[in-house]
């Protein structure tokens, strides 16, 4: 059983190929690279380097979102014409819980965190319970300040992974004092093998032609339509 | 030609997202097209972050329906073209990366097509393009005019100064208070008008080929605000004709002076004002005295669709042009001949 794993759901890049439970490649880039440019270049690269053929491909796991909006296109594109063209079943996993994996082994609260400007963020919480990620809060667009009330009352220790985190270290521990720990930068890389282990316990794959991003927000001209009250048509 | 070459096509530069396979280049087999209208009227305009969010719930499907449609699979395709360029980004881009992991895949040649070498293209599928030709482009995004010398050479030698018609068209269907799109209801209003208010031509420099219909525009709007601060209401039909009147003129001269100019065997137009009827008429009124041939195609290849990029991407692939899977999406992409 072959694996491809993609994650272009913020700035860092992460492909990855899972055969059998074994990591074969996995590349991942904090850079800043245009994910259009460089996404399917990195996905061509990782299959000649594992030595696979397109159509030895079984499954496709992608980070559907929340994220940036154009990341997650990206990745979502790529990962949902590949499913369908090769006829393989596909697997969106959300990069809030992919990142969360890397806090796995923290006894007490992850909590993933990515920027979303203006003092607010994308965020989800999790616990670890034996190999699994249990959802204490659910993935949302939310002010960094509300969110860190909601999360003193669970009054234990709690961990942020995430890039993002260290733009919002000092109102994160303003908020929660002892109880906030910062993840090390090399648990803050998404890294796409995630995904696939997420993907790998799910109950069953999407269907592939309706399969869409989880941006977590509606658009700016929709809220505005919303905020009008107008509802002709 | 011992063999069928069948090329798919992928365009998703705007507000549609369309998918189609045409045979040798010519020939339709399939054309899809998906609009967004329907979700970007509310909004009065094409909302960008919409239109890239509709492309990736359409893009596969658009793709299937175009395969099943011609009864192909993707191993008997020759290609993948797409539209690189120019358009909103963020749009562009969900045609592009599908168009890439398709031909990565399928192991199939990946070609980026210049939107508008693409409209020039759909004329390949009704008529058989002779050279030297001159193509009028109208549509949302540009005006010019284009020599072509033969296939994959273009030499631009009229563009805009200002707004494009279609924009033009828009803007002035905003001020009589349309709903989007308006420019297809500016060409009705004209059409069923009896009378015509007076706006001015644009000529620029005497051996311009170059337009502007910005000071149209305005003049528009002028006119509106003198009737309105009078007291009165102004006639849509008389404004709608004498705009549609001064817009058309300042292309058909223009156009008609190029034709003889290089001496052209064919006139083509292409461009979503291309299926303006008032511009139709006039077109093929004047280049008929002229003698000079000219085609447009029918309205469904005159708007955005895949069958075009196909019928160019065509042309670029006998030519052997090829992209790689570093493809980006180029919003103000040139349009530049690909053929020396
Ligand atoms: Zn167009």
């Amino acid at each position: 059983m072959i694996w491809l794993g993609i994650d272009t759901a913020n700035s860092p890049l992460s492909v990855a190929i899972v055969k059998d439970d074994g990591l074969l490649i996995e590349e991942s880039s904090m850079m800043k690279v245009n994910h259009s440019l460089r996404a399917m270049l990195a996905v061509e690269e990782a299959c000649r380097k594992a030595d696979i053929t397109p159509s030895e491909i079984d499954a496709i796991a992608v980070s559907e979102g929340p994220g940036s909006y154009t990341g997650v296109r990206i990745g979502v594109t790529i990962a949902k014409t590949l499913a369908w063209t090769l006829d393989k079943p596909l697997y969106g996993v959300s990069s809030l819980k992919a990142l969360a994996v890397n806090g796995q082994l923290f006894n007490g609260l992850i909590c993933s965190v990515i920027d979303a400007r203006r003092s607010n963020v994308y965020a989800g919480v999790y616990r670890a319970k034996g190999t699994e990620l249990i959802n204490v809060l659910e993935d949302q667009h939310c002010a960094l300040a509300e969110l860190l009330e909601k999360l003193r009352e669970y009054n234990e220790a709690i961990l942020f992974v995430g890039e993002d985190v260290k733009l919002h270290e000092s109102t994160i521990r303003e908020h929660l004092g002892e109880l906030a720990h910062v993840a090390p930068f090399a648990l803050n890389v998404p890294r796409a093998s995630s995904a696939i282990l997420l993907a790998q316990s799910a109950d069953q794959p999407e269907t592939v032609h309706t399969f869409t991003p989880q941006y977590k927000r509606i658009t700016e001209a929709e809220a505005n339509l919303v905020k009008k009250g107008s509802s002709h048509e | 030609m011992d063999k069928n070459h069948y090329i798919l096509g992928i365009e998703t530069s705007c507000d549609e997202t369309a998918a189609s396979i045409v045979k040798n280049g010519t020939e339709i087999i399939s054309s899809i097209v998906s609009s967004q209208i329907q979700q970007q009227k509310q909004f009065g305009g094409v909302v960008p972050e919409i239109a890239s969010r509709l492309h990736v719930e359409q893009i596969t499907l658009v793709i299937q329906e175009a395969l099943n449609e011609a009864k192909l699979v993707p191993s008997d395709l020759e290609a993948v073209t797409v539209t690189e360029g120019p358009g909103l980004v963020g749009a562009l881009l969900i045609g592009i990366n599908a168009a890439k992991a398709f031909a990565f895949a399928n192991q199939l040649p990946l070609i980026g097509v210049h939107h508008i070498a693409g409209h020039v293209y759909a004329n390949q599928l009704i008529h058989e393009m002779e050279f030297p030709l001159l193509a009028l482009i109208v549509s949302g995004g540009h005006t010019e005019l284009v020599v072509m010398k033969s296939h994959g050479s273009f030499e631009l030698i009229g563009e805009t100064r200002d707004d494009a018609a279609g924009e033009a068209y828009d803007k002035v269907a905003r001020v009589l208070g349309l709903p989007y799109p308006g420019g297809p209801q500016v060409d009705q209003l004209a059409l069923a008008s009896d009378e015509s208010i007076d706006f001015p031509r644009a000529w620029l420099e005497k051996d311009s080929y170059d337009f502007s219909f910005s000071g149209l525009k305005s003049s528009v709007i002028n006119y509106k605000h003198n009737i309105e601060q009078k007291g009165g209401k102004i006639n849509h039909n008389h404004v709608a004709a004498g705009f549609q009147q001064s817009v058309v003129d300042v292309l058909t001269v223009k156009t008609v002076k190029a034709a003889k100019e290089y001496d052209v065997k064919q006139v083509i137009a292409a461009g979503g004002v291309a299926a303006n009827q008032g511009l139709r008429k006039s077109l093929t009124t004047a280049l008929e005295k002229e003698g000079i041939p000219f085609y447009v195609p029918p309205i469904s290849l005159c708007t955005d669709n895949a069958a075009m990029i196909a019928a160019a991407g065509y042309e670029m692939w006998k030519s052997g042009v090829r992209s790689d899977l570093s493809m980006n999406g180029r919003p103000g992409m040139p349009l530049k001949s690909w053929n020396y």
